[in-house]
């Protein structure tokens, strides 16, 4: 069933297309040579374009166009040869020229797409209708001082990506879907570290609702920097459900922006004067328009990293991982990497597993990401095979790996410290069957009048025997035969 | 014996190299000349202890044969110029007391190059207007009559060089501020190709026009500035990469064989004063008469490039001139204590009527409602008319054209907006912005009298065919002087 909201009138669809501001990986701003990193003191990263000072002219960072065009690959996106800045123009304290340089008329990139399953499992293409490259405004702080507003120009100009989707999302769980997909292509790219809680990755949402059935868009109203994942669907839901009671009681939807409230669960208007500017826009006369060549874009498509839908793909025909495990495993850059190396020449199936179950767990636990992991991944790889060859029984196995994690030793060293290596010796396994069942004959009489359940106690107690070092299927076939003849 | 001050750059140059007389002579010749012509208003900031400093420096790099081109040659700079340590204000209220921290790459060039600066030169606020009467520190005066404007923006570099103030100046153009007070002051006027010099560190009007450009005693002169003006630099996205030639190499007499072509539609307007309309013949058959080919061309848009000029000068204007707003530099003025007000005070305080007028004219064209009527209608008749030239120059070298239509007007028609200002302002756009639409290169030189006053004639050709202008001009300047 497609996602729908039950109104008083009937059933109502949300209209959802999110635009995502990426602040783009450069070192140097979009225009300027000033530093583009976190942490400094307020305007210390201000060259003097940045501050807008007379005569000074935007010189084109040429990395961010590299980062245009990979992202633009990574949206699956027609990358364009002929490009163009403009100028947005508005006042504003923190934008010291008094007009943002964006690409309004000749995006870089256009017509993309990000796929999706919709509420059915299907896939589902969310079309991008574009990827332009922009200036990032300042900072303006107004708690600092009762009467002044203070303004660090630290984060002026630095590049941002805005990618724009049609508006083909349908559900908070589909926007989700969009949006971290998304970032995990930013990533994989290395063009943005797509962290939503930094702000680096921004999020706003225009969002409509329509019944069920109805072929035209209603007035959507947009909702302002969203900063994470979860809020992005909430304030879909939340925002839909508002326009419903709106409609439902008789009122109609203003085009507006609004803001999201995680705290009281709402949206709330913005003053009307922030929506209601003519930015002016035109074609920025100190900069020529971008040409690229084809040489230029063949070069970077070239030298593309293997992008998350490539392994997923990749992990299913070659490794043999159910789709499921695949989206999980590729979703996160580093998840990946680690997977690649600890599956090199080992069982990827196993190793998966291992990686998704246990090792999960483990960095869910200690709260820390992936590639801080102690057991580094050729030891995982190494692992799976002490269990496939036999050497270790899958239940040490389990112990094998705590002790891993603790150490971050090899695990053949750790066996062989712990003496941990499975029986196999079939005198031995038989030995200590014999001496189970002599003695508990009460349980042998038990058995053999009909409580056939109580071979499962027996194979325990001959793996307490072997402190858990026999194979478990050796024992049950050595216990049944004997049991029984 | 002619005084150090009346001599051509060429000529000071040639004197400082040779030691006939030092740098601090020929800088003290042109300090006592501005003192005594400081009724003119042609100088907003005098810096005469720093170029005293470097002429003495000069003469030591002279004597001891380390002398750069220009060693010693004092100019005077617009101030649209910014230029390090010392205030640069495009004569606004605004910037009254703005000194920049850097420097623009045209004055650093010529820095380079061993020139010295005398002071910064009077303008029209921010380079908008012909007539220099908009600047925040009172109009500039025609030296060859004190009541006359010289003409604008670059009107106190022309009234300087005219009156031997500086042994050259720097001027600037956007439709037509090196040309216009260049032919009423008298004086040689050089506007290079849109992108032939670096707009780095020079105030911004409208960037797709605005070019720097000399404004000499001589056409030698402004090939002598330009070659050490010009050149690539990364720090203006627009600035051409092509080598700058050695322009003093195309100053010949030998016009045999050149295309000199008029245009048609400039033969039937009404205002010219028959006595520029004879100097502008005289100045065609003198080309023929030394063997030039004179034909005619038609650029049939020429007649809307005043109009496309306001339009596309204005919506960039609107635009460029928003940084002004008291946040981080120049004047601020404190309203109510909100930020609008102290913008609407800043602004409303800082700007002339001038500025203000040409922001809302600029502001309303490039709404998103007008934008399509105004903003993109001129750009397709500026692609038009750049076109046109361009074919053009397909059949001609260079093409001449009067520039100012008669005497400029007083000082006190101006401020009392009389008619014949208007009248006189709109065949000056007719004639001179067509050539800043298209980019091309042009010069202005002396070329007679009207009302007792001189008029100039212009010459321009092809886009980054600095060269040819040159030929044609210094040709032209000689041919004159044979006349008188």
């Amino acid at each position: 069933m497609a996602y729908t909201i039950k109104g008083k009138t009937g059933d109502w669809e949300v209209v959802v297309g999110l635009e995502v501001h990426c602040q783009m990986i450069s070192k140097a701003k979009l225009f300027s040579q000033a530093s583009t990193e976190f942490g400094h003191e307020p305007n210390e990263n201000v060259a003097l374009f940045d501050a807008a000072f007379p005569g000074i002219l935007p010189v084109m960072n040429e990395k961010c166009v590299e980062q245009a065009v990979k992202t633009g690959f990574g949206l699956n996106a027609t990358i364009q040869k002929f490009s163009q800045f403009d100028r947005k123009n508005y006042f504003y304290a923190d934008l010291p020229s008094g007009y943002q340089i964006t690409q309004m008329y000749h995006p870089i990139v256009t017509d993309g797409y990000i796929e999706v399953n919709d509420d059915e499992g299907k896939v589902k293409k969310i079309r991008i209708n574009r990827l332009h490259v922009e200036q990032d405004a300042g900072k303006s702080i107004h708690d600092r001082h009762p009467h002044k507003t203070y303004i660090d120009l630290n984060r002026a100009g630095v590049a941002l990506m805005e990618i724009v989707s049609e508006p083909d999302i349908r559900s908070p769980d589909e926007a989700g879907q969009y949006l971290r997909k998304l970032r995990s292509i930013v990533r994989y790219l290395e063009t943005c570290d797509g962290n939503m809680d930094e702000g680096s990755m921004r999020c706003d949402a225009n969002i409509s609702v329509r019944k069920v059935g109805e072929t035209e868009y209603r007035t959507r109203a947009e909702v302002k920097n969203v900063n994470s994942v979860r809020f992005t669907m909430q304030a879909i839901e939340i925002e839909a459900n508002r326009q419903i009671d709106l409609y439902e009681s008789g009122e109609t939807v203003k085009q507006e922006t609004r803001l999201f409230d995680a705290v009281n669960c709402e949206t709330r208007a913005m003053r009307s004067k922030e929506f209601a500017h003519d930015y002016r826009y035109y074609p920025d006369p100190d900069l020529p328009p971008l040409i690229l060549t084809d040489e230029y874009i063949e070069n970077i498509r070239k030298n593309l990293p293997d992008l998350p839908e490539a392994k997923k793909k990749r992990y299913i025909e070659q490794l043999h991982i159910s789709e499921y495990d695949a989206d999980v495993l590729v979703a996160e850059k580093e998840t990946s990497v680690y997977f690649e190396k600890a599956a090199e020449g080992h069982d990827a199936k196993k190793v998966a597993n291992w990686i998704m179950g246990d090792l999960f767990a483990y960095l869910k636990e200690e709260g820390i990401p992936i590639s801080e992991c102690p057991i580094k991944p050729e030891n995982l790889g190494k692992m799976v095979d002490l269990i496939n060859d036999g050497t270790i029984s899958g239940k040490i196995a389990k112990d094998l790996f705590v002790l891993m994690c603790e150490s971050g030793k090899d695990p053949m060293t750790i066996v062989e410290e712990k003496g941990m290596k499975q029986v196999t010796d079939a005198g031995a396994i038989e030995k200590a069957v014999d001496e189970v069942i002599a003695a508990n004959p009460d349980k042998v009489e038990l058995y053999k009048g009909g409580k056939d359940k109580l071979i499962g106690w027996f194979v325990g107690q001959v793996m307490k025997a072997t402190k858990g070092k026999a194979s478990p299927a050796v024992i049950n076939d050595l216990l049944v035969k004997k049991l029984n003849g | 014996m002619t005084e150090l001050h009346e001599l051509s750059l060429k000529e000071t140059v040639d004197g400082l190299q040779s030691k006939k007389f030092s740098s601090v002579e020929v800088t003290d010749a042109y300090i006592k000349q501005i003192e005594n012509n400081r009724d003119l208003n042609a100088y907003v900031l005098e810096t005469f202890d720093q170029a005293r400093e470097s002429a003495k420096a000069a003469d030591k790099n002279i004597a001891a044969g380390n002398a750069r081109p220009l060693e010693g040659v004092p100019l005077g700079i617009k101030d649209l110029y910014c230029t390090k340590g010392v205030r640069t204000t495009a004569c606004s209220n605004i910037l009254r007391n703005f000194v920049p921290p850097y420097e623009s790459t045209i004055t650093q060039n010529l820095w380079n190059a061993g020139a010295l600066m005398l002071g910064k030169l009077n303008m029209d606020e921010f380079a908008m207007g012909g007539t220099n009467t908009t600047s925040c520190f009172g109009p500039v005066k025609n030296p060859w009559d004190k009541t006359r404007i010289p003409g604008g923006s670059s009107g106190g570099s022309a009234a300087a060089t005219a009156m031997d103030m500086a042994c050259a100046t720097l001027g600037s153009e956007t439709g037509d501020s090196i040309r216009t007070p260049a032919s009423m002051c008298g004086v040689v006027g050089m506007k290079p190709s849109y992108g032939r010099c670096s707009r780095y560190g020079m105030i911004s009007y409208s960037s797709s026009l605005d070019q720097g450009g000399p404004i000499t005693k001589t056409v030698a002169d402004a090939a002598i500035m330009l070659k050490y003006m010009a050149g690539y630099d990364h720090k203006d996205s627009v600035c051409a990469d092509l080598p700058v030639p050695d322009y003093e190499a195309s100053l010949k007499k030998d016009v045999k064989g050149m295309r000199v072509g008029y245009i048609r539609e400039f033969n039937e307007l009404g205002g010219v004063h028959e006595d520029v309309y004879k100097g502008y013949r005289d100045c065609l058959n003198a080309f023929k008469a030394e063997g030039a080919d004179v034909v005619e061309v038609s650029i049939p848009h020429v007649i809307f490039a005043g109009q496309i000029y306001a339009v596309l000068a204005n919506c960039e204007a609107a635009s460029n001139l928003a940084r002004y707003d008291g946040v981080r530099y120049g004047l601020r003025v404190d309203g109510d204590g909100s930020l609008d007000d102290m913008y609407l005070e800043t602004r409303g305080k800082g700007f002339g009527w001038q500025i203000k007028r040409r922001l809302v004219i600029g502001s309303y064209m490039l709404s998103a409602e007008q934008y399509d009527t105004y903003f993109k209608q001129a750009q397709r008749i500026r692609r038009l008319l750049f076109n046109e030239f361009a074919e053009a120059y397909n059949q001609v070298d260079v093409i001449m054209a009067p520039i100012t239509p008669d005497a400029p007007c007083t000082i006190e028609q101006v401020l009392n907006g009389a008619d014949v200002v208007s009248r006189q302002g709109c065949l000056i756009d007719l004639l001179t912005m067509p050539m800043a639409m298209a980019g091309v290169p042009g010069i202005a030189v002396p070329a007679g009298s009207v009302d007792g006053m001189p008029f100039g004639i212009q010459l321009c050709a092809k886009r980054f065919d600095e060269e040819t202008v040159f030929h044609a001009g210094y040709a032209l300047e000689q041919m004159l002087k044979g006349d008188k």
